[in-house]
């Protein structure tokens, strides 16, 4: 009884307690990375902007989780989104001076308007339709981004150019180490304010609806306006993602943000693990080490094994999806959390 | 007095199908009716009309007030808890979120208390899962589960679509003597929906015979039990 007349009630369960302190313990690590690190070279800005980039897609990848994994509803188009945000912050920067930090909030709210506008009419819209609604609106705007009357806006096929921002306050970082903590900070956030969403009243509607909509409506929830609004709040979170990859990325353009890259999200939330917070830092992991390395990597066990044929670049991407999918059917995340369930067991 | 619910010449379409072809009914408030009738004859359809649940035409009033153009969750807030065809488990949430689901368009803090109390005191297995995945539940605890969650509606009328579906005998006679008491105790009335038409017949007081989405026969339960006709097509004997 008091479980329910007091739900604020802090719970002793000792595993909770000991995954928020590795968690806490992980990000002041990761945090005070660049400053343990500093001009020593150690760890190259390099290796801090692949580190910058698996951050970012983790905030992608958990806000499609959010959409897909606790609401259920499927998005081939993502990466409309990322595109969205990206190019508000590049415009706002490059075009007008404003400072990189206020470009974040400006690309939110204008991702959450065209997520929640987009969301709308395709309530109506369910399984398959939803997906090729949205993979629509892939496939429409980088087009949009070349179109002729807005190219002074955009730059049309050229894209746009940035320059990373210096840390500040005389701080001994690289722009790149700088950067790392800044996204380090966002995600922080977003996925803080992502998991206390999940634990609230609006979050258990959200996954009741996942879960079953027409019995969700029939317990007095406005499923239709739910929907919408996860849609728009997803929309919000690959938006900052997107405005946070033109920043370290330091480079916009419409060919960035092509079909696959919505693609790409949605391999990295199965991946990681669907409805899972840790799976989608698995997801944004993957996301671009795949981007990255899928091709090096294919040459190099081409060569390594003597394969007679030449193995094309997204082979080994193919394989390692294939195999991930039928050894963890629940992701990443979702097969180590069994494989650690089993050691407990035997133990 | 006026009846809590009165349907007149209700349609339902899925899609382009009319489902149902002009319905009419009504229940007295403070009592069981039970809608009785072979696969396909309109049953869950009329339920999930009166909910909202699919495209409808024609009169709805619940206690004097329209609510046949009212959305799905404006129809719950009223009073009508559904409580839907297999059972509408929200699997991923734990007993006590699917519970605190129903109380989230209440303002009355102790009206909820209240109520999770009486569910309690209905259904002392599920205060013993409280914290349990729901989807983990037996079919009964799950049947349990959707009735307790319509409860804490606070409603004026439950619609039940096959409560006895899918379950042991013993678990489904527990679960229609609890029935009987919420309706007795809480006062709640009943729109019954069931297969098993001898059970059905048994707790309702009032009952409608559907064949293909018109009301074909209708009287007092007690009555329908003993038509020929009746007994012949849905009772077996």
């Amino acid at each position: 009884m008091t479980a329910v007349t007091a739900p604020g009630a802090p719970t002793a369960d000792p595993a909770r307690n000991i995954t928020r302190t590795l968690v806490i313990g992980l990000v002041l690590m990761a945090a005070a990375l660049p400053f343990l690190v500093g001009k020593s070279g150690v760890i190259s800005n390099f290796t801090f902007l692949q580190l910058s980039l698996m951050i970012v897609y983790a905030i992608a990848v958990l806000g499609l989780n959010l959409l897909t994994g606790f609401n259920g509803q499927i998005s081939l188009g993502h990466g409309a989104f990322f595109a969205v945000g990206a190019y508000t912050a590049a415009v706002l920067i490059e075009t007008y001076g404003v400072n990189y930090w206020l470009t974040l909030p400006v690309a939110a709210v204008l991702c959450f308007v065209i997520g929640y506008l987009f969301g709308l009419p395709a309530l109506r819209l369910e399984g398959h339709y939803l997906a090729l609604a949205t993979f629509g609106l892939a496939i429409a705007v980088p087009q949009m981004l070349k179109y002729k009357h807005l190219e002074p806006i955009t730059n049309g096929v050229m894209g746009i150019n940035l320059m990373k921002p210096d840390a500040p306050f005389g701080l001994a970082l690289s722009s790149d180490q700088w950067m790392f903590l800044v996204v380090l900070i966002v995600a922080v956030a977003m996925f803080w304010a992502a998991r206390n969403l999940l634990n609230s009243r609006p979050g258990r509607a959200m996954i009741a609806i996942r879960d079953n909509t027409l019995a969700a409506g029939t317990m007095g929830i406005d499923t239709s306006r739910y929907k919408a609004t996860v849609f728009g709040i997803s929309a919000l979170y690959v938006g900052i993602a997107g405005a946070l990859h033109a920043i370290i990325f330091e480079f916009v353009s419409p060919d960035s943000f092509r079909f696959e890259l919505s693609i790409a999200i949605l391999v990295g939330a199965v991946v990681g693990g669907v409805a899972s917070l840790p799976g989608a830092i698995i997801g944004g992991v993957f996301v671009q080490f795949i981007e990255k390395y899928a091709d090096a990597m294919t040459k190099k066990l081409t060569q390594a094994i003597h394969l007679p044929l030449e193995l094309q670049p997204w082979t080994l991407y193919g394989i390692t999806l294939i195999v991930l999918i039928y050894v963890m059917p629940g992701g990443i995340a979702g097969g180590l959390a069994a494989l650690w369930a089993r050691f407990r067991r035997r133990a | 007095m006026a009846p809590l619910l009165e349907v007149s010449g209700l349609k339902a379409y899925y899609g382009a199908t009319e489902a149902l072809h002009g319905l009419s009914f009504a229940l007295e408030k403070g009592g069981i009716t039970t809608l009785l009738g072979a696969n396909g004859a309109g049953k869950t359809t009329t339920l999930r009309a009166i909910s909202g649940l699919v495209k409808r035409d024609g009169r709805i009033t619940f206690d004097g007030e329209a609510i046949d153009r009212a959305a799905t969750e404006d129809i719950a807030r009223r009073g009508v808890a559904h409580v839907p065809e297999g059972r509408g488990t929200f699997t991923g949430l734990s007993v006590e979120e699917n519970l605190k689901i129903a109380s989230y368009g209440r303002r009355d803090k102790s009206g909820v208390k209240r109520d999770l109390d009486l569910v309690f005191s209905y259904f002392p297995r599920l205060k013993e899962r409280l914290n349990q995945q729901a989807g983990t539940l037996s079919g009964g605890e799950q049947q349990m589960l959707a009735i307790s969650r319509a409860l804490m509606l606070s409603p004026r009328l439950m619609l039940l679509d096959e409560p006895s579906f899918g379950l042991a005998p013993l678990i489904v006679q527990e679960i229609f003597h609890i029935m009987r008491r919420i309706n007795a105790e809480a006062g709640v009335s009943m729109l019954l929906v069931e297969q098993n038409a001898a059970l059905a017949l048994d707790l309702a007081d009032t009952a409608y015979v559907l064949e293909t989405g018109t009301v074909v026969m209708s009287g007092p339960a007690a009555q329908l039990k003993n038509d020929e006709g009746i007994r012949k097509s849905y009772l077996g004997y």
